[in-house]
């Protein structure tokens, strides 16, 4: 496919050269432009947390502090966190693809609301402002739990800023999430039954629940932590009558659920990138997409397994352990089915479907490691370890990351109009596969071995892992360039991509690349399954 | 114990080896998926790749009978993972009758510790081997959290409440304690050591410079404090009596009951009207603010050491306001 001779035309009217004012993009109720400048804004903040990250791996290089103060590691940890959950992944994948895709893919000209969409991203920079405000005057250093009592009595930094932005940056969750589910449930094309929709647009309605029932949680919560911090009210503080466990309640409310924010979006673009390159209709559609729906609902009723070391009630310990086990099967049987897809395919190898096998292997043992947290008498000697640090990154940076760059590869010919260099963007997967498995992996066995989070010095005998993890990290570094790199490139002397680069289904290749403004001339009928890459003629059914 | 290349944590607690033999268990589940997964992607990406002869897949849209099979298999597997999870949790909540008590104060950067006999140290906790240990922990400020990883446990220490944590040490020697919640700017410098002693050496360390043991403190201040005026004494008082209390059921006033252990005791002292013992006033002040964290345990320590009057006590562990504390009275007290 990347040896076509002819080059495509570039087509005359896109959403891109609508308007080249800065007005027109700042004020533009095109989903495709709102999903472009989320793109910009999330890529700054991407950077950012990067940056935190890599001064974090530096500093740890040595069992002594040397490279910064304790109170600025502290910052920093706080704000990698803070800069890449709330700012980055919350976002990424819905806040770009899923607008720009999901109209699209049902076949809509826009999103149910244009102008709440456009309202969601200006929510977005305010809450940034004010993250980057806290950021520039000194930073914050709670950790990105803003575990109370300390965020709330004793951390002497800019919490409430903080706070604000993440409140603020909140709303454009909720009213991204609103959006999407309208949208999905009345903007669907004719002949777009639920059962003929992408997976991708399954996981974006399984994503935009938990947006709009977790975020406000979040919101009170952290508003909570203002009041309690500015007006000294005692709701978690026990100094002043207040109890520090109901803030963990709260928070991991929505925070659990949060991961599934960012991971359920990731699970759309495999199901969506793996048939294409295994030429493949996915293997138990409606088991991939059930599944999405129950991780949604059963991903509220887990949060305590970040607890049972807090002194919650063992009997709700026993209760949170056993449905986190429950929430496990629904992932595997992704896993199991996009496996499964791959068989009696015919399968290329190109960087997006790299990054798809990255995933998969890095989201396996990120979800097979859950089981130990799950787990009661486990967690309690691997709780708040590095452990857990190496399960979360192969969950949030192996899973919801690669899939992300799975979709910037994937997606980039669609809403650039060029072709990237494959053979760069290739190495780019596997620098970023084997960068990613050298920092995280040694970090389970640190972890085992005792060492602890957020741990500014530690004990000689962990310094062979850390040196190991900050190795691997300059790798990953590099492997995160190299995309960055073959985007740029392909934006300047990239090929025409032509409508459908990859020969895919599904109807965001049905329309020119760029898309027009308006998407679709006609609205188009749909007449058949998802993922018809193969026709029934030669069809072997089991079951 | 300590320094040198590892990749496996020491084994010191009676608890390692059992928490160690889950954890493989965990492991071997792990990589028999994992090695499924990755070599059946492997297989099919080098089989199925395309090729002529090979431009387009099978049409297969999937199968009820594998899906059955690779959801209650895991199920299954999981089924085991949480019930071997929970017995491990349940021996890890339950310290033996006859573990010895040690009091933990954690502060903004720095453990204090208190033997029963009044020995205090700092950073540093002294334990006899083979013997269970229990902890009793208060927190002076914020979340802190005891970890010791050669024993495997480790247990969040909160402000406003007791928590406890039991092990028993196999081996002797010095292994780590860390601070494993994050507690602002010096908590990476919040460790210590756990040294494991022979018993009969632990006890000639014990001996020496001893203060004035938890439960004399506590009566001490007790005392000092007046709520002997109220809890202590014949006939009907104005607190209910604390002889015997602790363990016990306590009736409350407006209906329900609670089982009085540390953190009961504890709560009541500081926040008397939270739970009011039936048959009694909510006139009791509060003695937050009077009474640091420390000195809380030794009070608490001190009404656990009241034993119900003899021949009383079967029947008292049971009857309400016989056996309680909290609430009312010490009206004189600290004025």
């Amino acid at each position: 496919m990347t040896t076509d001779s002819a080059e495509p035309k570039y087509p005359e009217h896109t959403y891109l050269n609508d308007g080249y004012s800065l007005k027109s993009w700042l004020l533009t109720k095109d989903h495709k432009r709102i999903g472009i400048l989320y793109l910009i804004s999330i890529t700054f903040f991407f950077a950012l947390g990067g940056l935190f990250a890599l001064l974090i791996r530096l500093e740890l290089l040595t069992p002594q502090g040397d490279l910064m103060q304790s109170d600025t590691y502290n910052k920093m940890f706080t704000m990698h966190g803070i800069v890449m959950i709330f700012f980055f992944l919350v976002p990424s994948i819905p806040a770009v693809f899923g607008n720009f895709l999901v109209p699209i893919m049902i076949g809509a000209r826009d999103l149910a609301f244009p102008r709440l969409n456009l309202a969601s991203w200006y929510m977005y920079m305010a809450g940034a402002v004010f993250a980057l405000y806290a950021i520039v005057s000194g930073g914050v250093d709670t950790g990105w739990t803003f575990y109370t009592p300390y965020s709330t009595a004793h951390a002497d930094s800019h919490v409430i800023s903080t706070a604000v932005g993440i409140l603020i940056m909140g709303f454009s969750s909720i009213f991204t999430g609103l959006n999407f589910i309208v949208t999905i449930h009345r903007m669907r094309a004719p002949g777009m039954t639920w059962f003929r929709l992408p997976l991708f647009i399954w996981a974006h309605y399984a994503t935009s629940l938990i947006m709009i029932l977790g975020t406000p949680v979040l919101g009170i919560t952290i508003a909570l932590v203002g009041v309690e911090r500015a007006l000294g009210l005692g709701i978690f503080d026990p100094a002043n009558g207040g109890d520090p466990l109901l803030f963990q309640h709260l928070f991991w409310f929505y925070s659990h659920p949060a991961v599934y924010i960012m991971i359920l979006p990731a699970m759309g673009v495999i199901s969506e990138v793996i048939t294409c390159f295994a030429r493949k209709v996915i293997f138990g559609y409606g088991f991939i997409a059930t599944s999405s729906m129950l991780i949604a609902i059963l991903g509220f009723f887990v949060w305590g397994h970040h607890m049972y070391v807090s002194s919650q009630s063992e009997y709700a310990g026993l209760i949170f352990s056993a449905l986190s086990f429950l929430v496990a099967i629904p992932s595997a049987i992704k896993v199991f089915n996009w496996t499964a897809t791959l068989y009696k395919g015919s399968i290329t190898f190109e960087a997006p479907m790299l990054y798809v096998f990255g995933f998969i292997g890095v989201f396996t043992i990120g979800g097979l490691t859950g089981l130990f947290l799950a787990a009661l008498g486990m967690d309690r000697h691997v709780h708040d370890t590095y452990f857990v640090v190496a399960h979360f990154h192969y969950i949030m940076v192996g899973g919801a990351l690669m899939a992300y760059l799975a979709a910037m590869h994937f997606w980039w010919p669609k809403m650039t109009g060029k072709r990237y260099p494959e053979g760069l963007a290739m190495v780019g997967a596997i620098a970023v596969f084997v960068g990613f498995n050298m920092t995280f992996f040694p970090q389970f066995i640190l972890g085992y071995l005792g060492m602890p989070r957020h741990y500014h010095e530690y004990v000689p005998e962990f310094q062979f892992l850390h040196i190991m993890s900050t190795a691997g990290a300059s790798v990953l570094g590099v492997g995160y360039l190299i995309p960055g790199v073959c985007f740029l490139w392909s934006l300047i002397h990239g090929r025409n991509a032509g409508p459908n680069p990859w020969e895919a289904k599904g109807l965001e290749w049905t329309i020119p690349s760029p898309p027009p403004t308006h998407n679709f001339e006609e609205i188009p009928v749909v007449t058949e399954e998802p993922y018809q890459y193969t026709s029934e003629a030669s069809s072997v059914r089991h079951s | 114990m300590q320094g040198g290349l590892k990749f496996f944590p020491d084994q010191a607690s009676t608890m390692a080896g059992p928490v160690d033999a889950f954890f493989f268990y965990l492991v071997g589940v792990s990589v028999f998926f994992t090695v499924l997964i990755f070599t059946l992607v492997a297989v099919f990406a080098v089989k199925y790749r395309r090729r002529p002869g090979n431009e387009q897949g099978a049409h297969i849209e999937g199968s009820k009978l594998l899906e059955i099979t690779w959801t209650v298999i895991p199920l299954g597997l999981v089924a085991i993972m949480f019930f071997w999870g929970a017995k491990l949790y349940y021996d890890q909540e339950r310290a033996p009758a006859n573990a010895l008590d040690v009091l933990v104060t954690g502060k903004k950067w720095m453990w204090k510790f208190q033997h029963s006999n009044g020995r205090r140290e700092i950073n540093t906790l002294h334990i006899p081997a083979r013997t269970p240990i229990k902890l009793t922990m208060g927190s002076e400020d914020v979340i802190h959290n005891v970890f010791v990883p050669a024993f495997r446990v480790k247990q969040d220490v909160v402000p406003g409440r007791l928590t406890t944590v039991w092990f028993e040490a196999t081996k002797t020697g010095s292994f780590h304690l860390f601070c494993n919640q994050y507690c602002g700017k010096d908590h990476s410098r919040m460790v210590g050591k756990v040294i494991v002693m022979e018993p009969n050496e632990f006890q000639a360390w014990l001996a020496g410079d001893t203060g004035l043991p938890p439960v004399a403190s506590g009566e001490l201040l007790f005392n000092q404090l007046a709520c002997n005026s109220c809890h202590m004494g014949e006939g009907m008082l104005r607190g209910p009596s604390l002889a015997g209390l602790h363990g016990s059921r306590v009736a409350l006033l407006g209906g329900g009951s609670v089982i009085a252990d540390d953190d009961y005791i504890r709560e009541s002292i500081v926040n008397p009207a939270a739970k009011i013992v039936d048959g009694y006033q909510p006139i009791m002040p509060t003695f937050k603010g009077l009474v640091t964290e420390e000195q809380l345990m030794h009070l608490v320590a001190y009404v656990k050491s009241l034993e119900a009057p003899s021949g009383a006590k079967a029947g008292a562990a049971e009857t309400t306001s016989g056996a309680t504390l909290a609430v009312d009275a010490a009206t004189t007290a600290g004025q």
